[in-house]
């Protein structure tokens, strides 16, 4: 006995209003921040030292050729690429491999290692910072290879943080490519490895390539071990971002200039992972 | 046990052994090969999590019962042993260190409780009021997860200068263009910073929660919709009676994975207040960082890291017990 005439797609006006109203604040919300960069950053120096304008009453350039040189910016922009694409390739090469042996073997110790790699993430950074600048500091004492304070060391550092769930990713990915595509390559003579390299990873290469721009990512907004581990050579823009307020003036539209540039990298690579992520993450859900 | 049924067999075997294999010798090595092949493939990720993560945890534990300070940084194995001298310090809440510790440590939880209900809830609310399809849904969703995508410190700094005293926009809206406050607040300072702190936080975490609970409402199967609307439920008892339950699973795993960060959480405090954090927004993760690096007390600092450590196992497994038991009762 039906009761009710309204067709189940339409909702009553009490619910469009509520949704008009909560979306838009979240909208305000989630993009007032962005817009205060871009609106700041094209401010000559006066205007974001005075009270605060929501529309520019004069736009400058200058603070996008200034973030330049006020502090060495292209040189912290150079170690973060460095580190963090070395710490993604990385990080991806060594996912592939155990992701294989996670979604094609059966074998002792798959379930306690999937655990502990992922419970990894759950534990405070502070925990292993500490120990970590010491045993740095010591394998370079014992024999002369300087980790702290270098790129390798941060390097090393970055490439763990994203593995697990790198690793995660990737072996739901390779379940879902057809078993019998390595199978076949098997039989017809391959090893295992030239299974893995021809047929797997090829087929798997919008997968590799999400995980990869996570990695990288993950590694471009760490601040807790680049502030420790690296040294005025090697400093990444995830610290040098803060030397254009120690300097006896605060250049407030140079740091919002220099915030829009180190985010385009990361924006850029969110966008193409943007679709990954969701779909990726619903499957992951399904299991 | 046929080459077809266990087809991984090496090259180097095929071409040396192929004829005699039922003699006992190749077919051991086969053997061995194949088992010990998938761990072959995770021992590089083994070593990388082995040194970066166990042995630094099982280093940082032995730190922990050292009495570790600026003499002995350059050769920590040299540092005299302290027993749990540190831990005692750490936990002697009559005294200054004890005192400050057990402050942060209360700071740090309702700051995870106040950013985690608030993050849950504008995450949740958002997710379900986009879940039918209507104009912009989709150009929404990307809106919403701008604060996810953009670089952590990069889009703190901002909301730092947001809520500076002189020049920041809070001040400006709140006193001279809405005149809600007497005169301008210092956010960054005194007891408001918490307030600040709980606000970028929440900024930075709900489009998480979006994101999650928009993946677990795929999962609902649209005929639980259709067969309640035609026995007359409106929308908002859709959401309380369909919905909300359906959740509970991944609101589980959610919620402690938020908590999980939030607790955690370095570089938010960090980047906002500097390198000394405020007294009313201390979290623990920077209390640690200070009292180790600025005083260069790394016994101390590793103890009071061992504790948080023990206390987050405590949370979760508790948090994990109860949840699940609860579940299974439904």
């Amino acid at each position: 006995m039906p009761r009710s005439r309204r067709p189940p797609m339409a909702p009553p006006p009490s619910f469009v209003w509520t949704r008009r109203i909560v979306l838009s604040l979240l909208t305000l919300f989630a993009v007032l921040p962005v817009y205060v960069m871009i609106s700041s950053s094209v401010k000559p120096l006066q205007d974001v030292s005075g009270t605060f304008h929501w529309i520019p009453a004069r736009l400058s350039v200058r603070p996008y050729v200034d973030i330049w040189r006020t502090v060495p910016l292209a040189r912290y922009f150079l170690n973060s690429v460095i580190v963090c694409g070395s710490a993604a390739g990385l990080s991806v090469t060594v996912a592939i491999f155990a992701a294989y042996a996670v979604s094609r073997y059966r074998f002792r110790g798959k379930r306690v290692f999937t655990v502990a790699v992922l419970s990894t993430q759950m534990f405070p950074g502070i925990l292993f910072l500490l120990p970590l600048f010491l045993i740095f500091v010591s394998i370079g004492n014992a024999t002369g290879i300087a980790l702290y304070g270098s790129r390798g060391g941060l390097i090393l550092t970055y490439l763990t943080f994203s593995l697990p769930f790198s690793i995660w990713m990737l072996a739901g990915y390779f379940d879902s490519i057809p078993r019998g595509l390595d199978e076949a390559a098997l039989v017809d003579g391959c090893g295992p490895l030239r299974a893995l390299f021809r047929v797997v990873v090829p087929a798997s290469f919008p997968g590799i390539v999400a995980v990869a721009i996570y990695a990288f990512m993950t590694a471009w907004s760490e601040v807790l071990f680049a502030s420790v581990m690296t040294n005025a050579t090697t400093r990444t823009l995830a610290v040098g971002l803060r030397d254009y307020s120690t300097q006896n003036d605060v250049f407030w539209n140079q740091i919002m200039a220099a915030s829009l540039v180190v985010s385009v990298p990361v924006v850029a690579g969110f966008l193409l992972l943007q679709r990954f992520l969701v779909t990726g993450l619903t499957a992951g859900a399904v299991k | 046990m046929t080459a077809t049924a266990h087809p991984h067999t090496p090259p180097a075997e095929r071409t040396s052994g192929r004829g005699r294999a039922p003699g006992g010798r190749p077919r051991v090595v086969q053997r061995i090969r194949r088992v010990g092949l998938p761990y072959l493939l995770l021992l590089p990720a083994l070593i990388f999590e082995l040194l970066v993560h166990l042995i630094p945890m099982l280093v940082g534990i032995v730190i922990s019962l050292k009495q570790l300070t600026q003499f002995y940084i350059r050769d920590w194995q040299q540092a005299p042993w302290a027993g749990f001298g540190n831990y005692r310090v750490a936990v002697n809440f009559n005294a200054a260190i004890g005192a400050a510790l057990l402050h942060s440590f209360l700071i740090t939880c309702a700051f995870a409780a106040a950013a985690v209900g608030l993050s849950w809830l504008l995450g949740t609310a958002a997710a379900i009021l986009a879940q039918d399809r209507f104009r912009g849904r989709g150009l929404l969703r990307a809106v919403f997860l701008t604060p996810y995508a953009l670089p952590v410190y990069a889009s703190v700094i901002t909301w730092a200068f947001m809520f500076q005293y002189d020049n920041g926009l809070v001040n400006h809206v709140l006193h001279n263009q809405l005149g809600i406050t007497s005169r301008p607040t210092f956010w960054l300072l005194g007891n408001n910073s918490f307030i600040a702190l709980v606000i970028v936080s929440v900024w930075r975490n709900w489009p998480f929660a979006f994101l999650i609970v928009m993946a677990g409402l795929q999962m609902i199967p649209r005929e639980l919709y259709e067969a309640s609307a035609i026995d007359g439920a409106g929308i908002w008892q859709q959401i309380r009676l369909i919905t909300m339950p359906s959740l509970r699973a991944i609101n589980q795993v959610l919620a402690l994975v938020l908590f999980l960060w939030t607790f955690n959480d370095f570089t938010t405090p960090y980047v906002l207040f500097g390198n000394v954090a405020p007294q009313a927004a201390d979290v623990i993760s920077i209390h640690i960082y200070q009292a180790s690096f600025l005083t260069w007390n790394f016994g101390e600092g590793s103890a009071m890291s061992v504790l948080l450590l023990a206390f987050l196992l405590l949370v979760t497994a508790a948090y994990l017990l109860v949840t699940s038991r609860r579940r299974s009762y439904a």
